[in-house]
Formats: structure tokens, sequence, C-alpha cells
């Protein structure tokens, strides 16, 4: 088992990863794990969301509720745009910062060429990376971000993500006014976009370390049934990261992936099991959280936005707020095109897991490693 | 009034064939859309669907298996008429009512709204 | 594990049988039926007003199939039809009102582009298909109906 030996460390210097040092200086540890030890901090996240997400069950968290879904712009595209450049601006501000003191932009979403993150990009002045990870942007720009501040490449990095339900309708799928039936497995992508500002030190929950997922492909090809495509690849992430850490499910307030919704979660859970992890009550889903089953959205939430206004307005306020001391959120993407799936080709899926702990709970040493 | 329960009956069972194939295999809707266009044509060719159209009225003739029908009996009846070049005028001539409407009502709502998402 | 082998695919297949919901196929068969006869059922109203105003019944489905179009091509762009379709499934796209939805649905989406590469070019995007495919196999029929019967 690979994680089995990084728990033999003499020296607990660092509260993760007592491992032997190398060539990566302890930054790199097991097959997929990167450690930050200078402990990016999240400083401030923002969330943007549509109405309909405005409605679900987290409505009150979000920073910023649109009333309909194009507030003023004349396209789905500019709007998604607008939902990033909003986020983005308002995570800088809640950190006391302005844009020309940011060092990366780091975002992403699901539309061809990322064009609502260029677009909202063209709007802020921040150099800008642009990332493409399906839903599962959100923890790959959280990485990212963690990476070039924890190395010292800037002082702040933001990192931000969205997806809007009509935009990803007309490109994946079909017309928004076509009349056609969802099935049950169907999910509903969210309108929204989310923040997290990423700085070398400061108050708020640090980012202790990252798990990068391997694309995992189970075979299925029905782009209605996205859940039971990528539950396999959160399986395979989460249980990468136990492996590498050397953590137990325990060691975790709450572990979230990202958008399996309500069909994929019980059966990563299952996978899970199966290769000896019981996840019990502190696991969810942040596809089953967006909205209440009575709004009609099949299976639950997707898109990139899914994970990434469900961890920056209300994961992160759990975090202020004591009720969760260390989260591990792992966002998962299904990295299909229209292309791929009329061709035939079968989904690849990939998931990126993210510690983000509260510095009490770092600091305290919850005898990891 | 034996007529609306008949067009409703033989309309309803011909969606409640699509809906099973919808359900029962992995087709999308446009696949099952070209799917009963091309039955609705074979069902024609067969001889069957003219009775149909004789006990449905509007309930055989409105679902898209209709359209099928119709492009046939065009193409048959403008054979009788020109000969083999029939067979590449009749359909549309058959569903110029159809598609022109289509084209010209879809331009027009194009231009009237926008989609609400 | 990059790409599942064929062993893990069944395997997974089985675990997918637990957790797949089921479609509600007796609703949606019940909902295709009344939606599917409803809108027949309007289309047999403006038949029968054709005939009323003298059209052999053979020659009044042809105005007929024109007004549901209408009707279809109005009620997508008042926003209604995505509606009816999603409780509806093939009971609302298979009426000639659905083809008319697959047409004008594409028309007001991609207007953004433009109406010569946005409306005109992708107009056809599901009736398209349709049109090729009746046309193709009934051209096939009609052929085969005259090897067999004669003209």
């Amino acid at each position: 088992m690979p994680g089995q030996g990084l728990r033999e460390g003499k020296e607990p210097r660092y509260q993760l990863g007592l491992q032997p040092k190398g060539f990566t200086d302890g930054k790199k540890i097991g097959k997929q794990t990167v450690v930050f030890h200078n402990r990016p901090v999240v400083l401030a996240t923002a969330s943007v969301a549509g109405p309909k997400e405005g409605k679900g069950p987290l409505g009150r968290y979000y920073d910023i509720v649109k009333e309909d879904t194009l507030f003023g712009e004349r396209t789905w595209e500019k709007a998604e745009a607008r939902l990033l450049e909003e986020a983005a601006n308002l995570a800088v501000k809640k950190a006391n910062l302005k844009t020309q003191e940011v060092d990366y932009l780091l975002a992403g979403d699901l539309l061809n060429q990322l064009i609502a993150s260029n677009l909202a990009a063209r709007e802020i002045s921040i150099p800008f990376l642009g990332l493409y990870g399906a839903c599962a942007t959100m923890s790959e720009a959280l990485t990212l971000a963690a990476v070039l501040v924890d190395g010292r490449y800037g002082k702040y990095a933001l990192a931000a993500a969205s997806s809007h339900h009509d935009s990803a309708e007309r490109q994946y799928r079909y017309p928004t006014e076509m009349g056609n039936q969802r099935p049950p497995t169907a999910q509903w992508t969210v309108t929204g976009a989310g923040a997290a500002l990423v700085g070398a030190s400061g108050e708020g929950p640090v980012i202790t370390c990252a798990t990068v997922g391997t694309v995992v492909d189970i075979g299925l090809k029905d782009p209605n049934d996205m859940g039971s495509a990528m539950a396999p690849a959160a399986a395979e992430t989460i249980w990468q990261h136990f492996q590498d850490t050397g953590r137990k499910p325990e060691d975790y307030d709450l572990i979230a992936t990202g958008d399996l919704a309500s069909v994929g979660k019980g059966i990563a859970l299952d996978l899970l099991k199966k290769s000896g992890f019981h996840l019990g009550r502190n696991y969810t889903d942040c596809g089953v959280m967006v909205y209440d089953p009575s709004q009609d959205v099949q299976a639950g939430a997707s898109g990139c936005g899914c994970s990434a206004i469900v961890f920056a307005g209300y994961l992160m306020k759990e975090l202020a707020e004591g009720r969760i001391q260390r989260l591990l959120l792992v966002a998962t993407g299904a990295l299909l095109s229209p292309t791929s799936y009329q061709q035939g080709e079968s989904i690849p899926c990939i998931a990126h897991a993210v510690a983000v702990e509260n510095q009490r709970s770092v600091k305290g040493g919850a005898g990891i490693g | 009034m034996v007529d609306f329960l008949l067009a409703f009956a033989v309309g309803g069972a011909i969606c409640v064939a699509a809906q099973l194939v919808l359900d029962l295999t992995k087709l999308t809707p446009a696949h099952i859309m070209v799917l009963f266009v091309s039955l609705g044509a074979v069902v024609s060719g067969l001889g069957l669907y003219g009775p149909l159209v004789k006990i449905g009225g509007a309930g055989a003739t409105v679902p898209l298996t209709g359209f099928g029908h119709a492009l046939v009996q065009g193409m048959l009846e403008d054979v009788r008429q020109f000969g083999i070049l029939g067979l590449f005028s009749g359909g549309l001539r058959a569903t110029a009512v159809g598609i022109t409407s289509a084209v010209v009502f879809g331009y027009l709502m194009a231009i009237l709204f926008n989609p609400k998402g | 594990m990059v790409k599942a082998s064929n062993r893990q695919k069944e395997a997974y297949q089985q675990l997918l049988q637990k957790h797949t919901p089921s479609r509600p196929i007796f609703r949606n068969l019940v909902l295709a039926f009344l939606v599917g006869g409803a809108i027949t059922t309007i289309g047999q109203g403006v038949l029968n007003f054709f005939v009323s105003q003298g059209l052999s019944p053979k020659d009044a489905a042809t105005p007929t199939a024109g007004v549901m179009i209408f009707l279809g091509a109005l009620l997508t762009g008042l926003g209604v039809y995505d509606k009816i379709g999603k409780f509806a499934g093939m009971g609302s796209a298979l009426p000639i009102t659905g083809f008319a939805n697959s047409i004008v649905s594409p028309a007001l989406e991609f207007k953004r582009e433009g109406f010569v590469l946005g409306v005109g070019a992708r107009m056809f995007q599901v009736a398209g298909p349709v049109i090729v495919y009746g046309v193709v196999s009934s051209l096939v029929v009609s052929v085969l109906h005259i090897l067999v019967k004669g003209v």
C-alpha cells in the first residue's frame, strides 16, 4: 500500500507529511499528493448564484443571488462571464485587496475555449491562466493557486469557476426551448460562480494538501448520467488521498464531492466501502445540496459552479464558524465534449481533492502522519 | 364527437409507442422522431396507414408518422401523373405546406421572441 | 486504472443496477397518451373546421398541418412548449407541433449568432434529419411499392 511508509517519520516538523524529503523537498508525498508547508490561506471567498439556486436550500449563503438568468446581458455566455467577474471582484474586495495586488487569476468554465473565463478575465486585469477541468475546475484552481502561493511565486492567487445552465444546455444538449424529457439520472447545471482568494498569510482556513486525480473512464457513454460516470474518479482520488497522506475518513469533518448528485453519491460510497474506507455522516456531495428535490432537477446539480458556490458560499462559512474544522473538497469533472460523445467515445472523468483546514486544527495537530 | 375520441385514441397511441421507445432504449428524442417518420413511410407503403387515417383522422396525420405517410403518398401520386420523375417531386409537394410553414413561422418567432431558458 | 477493463465495466454495470433510478415508465406512458391525444384532438378540431369550409378530409390534412405548426411555433416562442415537453415526453415531441418546436427552439437559441449563420443555419438541427430520413425512406418505400405492386 503506497501510503503506509509515510506514517513513519522521525522529525514531526510538519503536521502533514513525515516523509523522506528527496527531490521535492517534501512537497510531494505518495503518488499524487502535494503538501503545502507554507500553508496558503483562503483569505476570502465570494459566490454569485442564479435565481433557481437562490431558491435552493443554500440560498441564504450566497453573496449575490441574481433575479433572472440574463441580468441585462445579451447572451447566456456574457451572463456567465458576468457571474465569474462579479465573484472574482467580490472575493478580492472581501480580502481588502485591489485587483492590481493579485498575482494570478486561475479560472475555468464549461464553455468552448473557456469563453466565459476569457471574457471575465478581459474585464479584470489580473495575470490569467485559463483552466479546463470540467466540473472539477474549482479544486483544480484551488490546488494550483495554493501551489503558486506556497511556492512563493506570488503573494495572492485567485481561484474561480463558473457555469450557467442555459449556456451549458445549448452547447452540450439542446436549445433551451426544446421540449425534451429529462431522465431521472439527468442533472441540472448550476448557474453560478465562486471565487476564492488564496494568500501567503493572513486570517482564514489554510490549504494543507491536495491530491491531483488521474483520468478514470469506466466506459459509460450516457451524457444524461454523469454522476454514474464520475463516481469511480471521485472514489479513486479519495482512495489515493488516504493512501498518500495516511489520513483516514474520520480525520475529516466533511468530505464533499463536487457534483455526483444522488445517483453518483451512492455509487462512490459503495466503491470506497469496497476498498475499505467507510465514509459516513461526514460525507456529502455538493450536487445534492444546491437544489431541493421539489425543484425538478432529477438527480441533482452539476457544473463547475456547483462545487464553486457550495464551497465559496456554504462550506467556507461552516469552516469560519467552526462547525467544520477540516474539509476535503473533491470536485468531480466529466471531461466529455459533444463531439466526443457523438463519435461514440466513453466519458473520461476526473476528480481533484483539496484539504482546507482551520488554522486551529492544523496547529492543534490532529495526529496526521 | 366520435371523430374526436378516435383522434385522441389513435394520436395518443402513436405517442405512447414513441414514449416506449424513449423509455426502453437509449435513443434520443431526435432519433425517435427520425425513426417514426421512416416507420410512417414504411407502414404507408404497406398500404396500412391510409386505413389508419380513415379511422383516426388527425390522430393519424398530426403525429410525425403522418408526415412519412404524406411523403410516400405524394410520391406515388406524382409517379402516376408524371412518371418516374414523380419520385423526386411528389414527396416535397405533398408536404410543402408543412415545411414552408415551419420555416416561415420559425423565422417569424425568431424575430419576435428570445429564448427564456 | 486509466481506462476500465471489460471485467471492471461489467462489475460496474452490476453496481449501477442497484443505484440507477428506474424511469417512471407507467407515468410517462400515461402522460404521453394524454398530451399526445389532446394535441391530435385539437388537430381534429382544426381538420373539421377546414372540412366544414368545403375541403375534402384528405385535402384538409394539409392546412391542418400548417395551423398545428403555427401553434407549436407560437407556444415555443412564448416559452411554454419546453415545459409541456418536460412532462409529456414524446406525447408533445412526436406530433407535428413538436416538429415545429424542434425548428423554432434552435432558431430562437442561435439568433444571438446572427440571422444567417445562427437562425438560418441552425433551424434544422433536429428537423433536418427528420426531413432527410423522411424523404430517403419514402423514396425507397415508393420504389419498392412500384416494383411490387406497379404504379
